[in-house]
């Protein structure tokens, strides 16, 4: 079957400009609405496997509420007869755009990377798998959010995986494919933290992390051989970008960040990340230790797949918001008490935070002096939680207004919980928070 | 039937049902009850068998008699087990089995029981149909050119330690099907089997879900 002329009207829907030609599908704009149509390519010739990918986006684009992370769906036609999707269109500026600049500088790599952090965490926590993460599939918003498209190859976990049974060599971006996908693994949403890892790679350092495999047999490398540490190509990546980059690209699934969401905020909080020892690497794992890699990865066999999202605590961020006048002990002990229960019930992280007034409005004292302060006795909260470094961060956030500044930060950064004190705030932010606030009281004199 | 204590009390709310339009087929155990085909069961689904018949009113065993194995209706078959050999209740447990079934019918939908876990097999390209355990409550698309098999669930005894019922709806206009559980009185429906002396093990089986 031809692909349809610009023109034609089908179901009702006038085709306008062809936007896109490819080995699966056409899109097009629609005239006088701000949407799009994608028409498979179907018929003697084509590959089977294009009708399941189209039956298979229908259903997951059709599944996900509605959000600016991927594009709405609005109308479909009928597989047997008429196949089409119609869903919005999104403008904007596409990943591979920037790619043509790279190098990026940190700060511009992390900005982009946070934001695409956040739409996978949004389709992750709906059990959506994205499994084709590549540059031409993430189109930034003028709002600077972004937004995922082409869910053909896309899993959802409460769905049948029509796709499971069609594919016998691996399927998705060859650039960019996990380790696991490699393996026929379709169900983890760490494989799309590795693609994600391997698109930071690329914009901070202009090259591919493993370059452009034409064989399965390339392919399978990045089973064994690491890439080159982003220091050795830029020398001015920043350890923290390194670390982040090097967890997202970690061969074993298990070993990578456990969610986009704790990616989002590392990106957010550079100087929260905590670094190990791949933020230091100037060159690649030792070919013995490759060599060694290289034998297991004959029998390699991906880490199971985390439990749907549904069935685990939403999210990894827990805030601990401590007003710049509190002093109390005991109300200290209490809010430490309710971190710790928090802490055994999930992984989850703890941000410690306050907000102090602008630099502008002190008198009194140096900025620097009293970010250190503010910072020394937040530490001095932690410490007898006994958490590793890992799971701890701290927060001074300047603002006049702390509790819009709470709010703003619990927002961009997907906090599932605020803990804080009964100060004057403390309306405002139980009424306006994006999550669960709790709010801590010091168990009463007896 | 055949597995509590109020087999009188669901035959006549199924035989309500059917008055109204319903469409009923027969199950294995009330093939037993009238006295087909036994064998295979084993010694406590036979006493419940024979607890219940002696239950049964004239009418009660007429409508039984009644029943077909299997009702088509449009694109839709319905049949307790297996469509392959029906009066053989052939469990559908894999791929295999769900296979055997969808080649029998050119139904695009069968609706089954008999395995009492909720599953969705579906056709493929290539190979036996691949099966999927649904989510309850998440609407399901089935496809108008692939042949689906629904294992419906049972209400009582589920295998998976879950004791709510299940059941299944199927929206024909824009064909999505979706699985349900729903929770029922199971501890009360427990006791009335120890009351009526029925074996124990229906009635643990009825509070474990298993």
């Amino acid at each position: 079957m031809r692909a349809p002329e610009p023109g034609v009207e089908i179901d009702g829907f006038r085709l306008g400009e062809r936007i896109h030609v490819g080995s699966m599908a056409s899109i097009y704009r629609l005239e006088g609405l701000p949407l799009i149509m994608k028409i498979p390519r179907l018929g003697a010739g084509e590959r089977s496997a294009n009708v399941v990918s189209f039956e298979q986006c229908r259903m997951v684009l059709g599944a996900l509420s509605q959000s600016p992370h991927h594009p709405t769906l609005v109308a479909y036609g009928d597989v047997e007869t008429t196949p089409y999707l119609v869903m919005e269109y999104i403008e904007g500026t596409r990943v591979d755009q920037w790619l043509g600049r790279a190098p990026l500088s940190p700060q511009e790599t992390a900005r982009l990377g946070h934001a695409l952090a956040l739409a996978l965490h949004e389709i992750h926590r709906q059990d959506v798998i994205h499994l084709d993460l590549k540059a031409t599939n993430v189109i930034y918003r003028a709002s600077g959010q972004a937004a995922l498209i082409d869910f053909g190859l896309s899993c959802h976990r409460h769905l049948p995986d029509l796709l499971a049974a069609e594919f016998h060599s691996p399927v998705g971006n060859w650039v960019y494919m996990a380790p696991e996908q490699i393996a026929g693994e379709r169900s983890d949403p760490r494989s799309d933290l590795f693609a994600l890892g391997a698109l930071l790679y690329e914009l901070a350092t202009g090259k591919r992390a493993f370059g452009t495999p034409d064989s399965v047999a390339q392919l399978r490398r990045r089973l064994y051989r690491d890439p080159p540490p982003p220091r050795a190509l830029v020398r001015a990546t920043p350890p923290w970008l390194q670390e982040v980059i090097l967890h997202c690209l970690e061969i074993d699934a298990a070993q990578r960040p456990t969610s986009a969401a704790e990616v989002a905020f590392d990106l957010a909080n550079p100087g929260q990340v905590a670094i190990t020892e791949r933020a230091e690497r100037t060159k690649r794992e030792s070919l013995q230790k490759v060599a060694r890699r290289w034998l297991r990865a004959r029998n390699f066999s991906p880490s199971a797949p985390p439990p749907p999202a549904t069935d685990l605590a939403p999210l990894p961020v827990i805030v601990v918001a401590i007003g710049a006048q509190e002093t109390a002990e005991p109300f200290f002990e209490a809010l430490r008490e309710a971190a710790r229960r928090r802490v055994a019930a999930n992984a989850c992280r703890i941000a410690c935070m306050t907000v102090v007034p602008r630099a502008a409005a002190l008198t009194d004292d140096t900025p620097t002096g009293r970010h250190i302060k503010q910072l020394v006795s937040l530490r001095r909260w932690a410490r007898p939680l006994g958490l590793p470094e890992e799971r701890l961060t701290y927060h001074v956030l300047e603002s006049d207004q702390p509790a819009a500044a709470l709010l703003d930060y619990a927002t961009v950064n997907e906090v599932e919980e605020i803990l804080m004190g009964a100060g004057k705030e403390a309306a405002q932010i139980v009424t306006q928070a994006p999550c669960s606030v709790t709010v801590v009281r010091a168990p009463p004199l007896s | 039937m055949g597995y509590g204590a109020d087999p009188v009390a669901v035959l006549e709310l199924i035989e309500a049902h059917a008055a109204r339009g319903a469409i009923v087929v027969l199950g294995n155990h009330d093939a037993a009850t009238l006295g087909r085909n036994v064998h295979g069961m084993n010694l406590q689904a036979l006493t419940a068998i024979a607890w219940t018949r002696k239950r049964l009113g004239k009418r009660h065993v007429d409508f039984l008699n009644a029943l077909p194995l299997t009702v088509r209706e449009d694109e839709r078959l319905y049949v307790h087990a297996s469509a392959a050999v029906p009066e053989r209740w052939t469990y559908v447990t894999g791929r295999r089995q769900a296979a055997q079934s969808l080649e029998a019918t050119d139904a695009r939908m069968t609706f089954c029981g008999h395995v009492h876990d909720q599953k969705l097999y579906y056709t493929v390209a290539t190979g036996y149909p691949m099966p999927f355990r649904p989510i309850p409550g998440t609407p399901i698309p089935t496809g108008r050119h692939r042949q689906w098999l629904a294992i419906v669930g049972s209400a009582g005894q589920p295998r998976d330690r879950n004791p709510a019922a299940c059941y299944a709806l199927a929206d024909l206009a824009r064909s999505r099907l979706t699985f349900f559980r729903v929770p029922y009185d199971h501890g009360g429906a427990a006791q009335k089997i120890r009351a009526a002396g029925l074996p124990e093990r229906l009635a643990r089986r009825l509070e474990r879900g298993a």
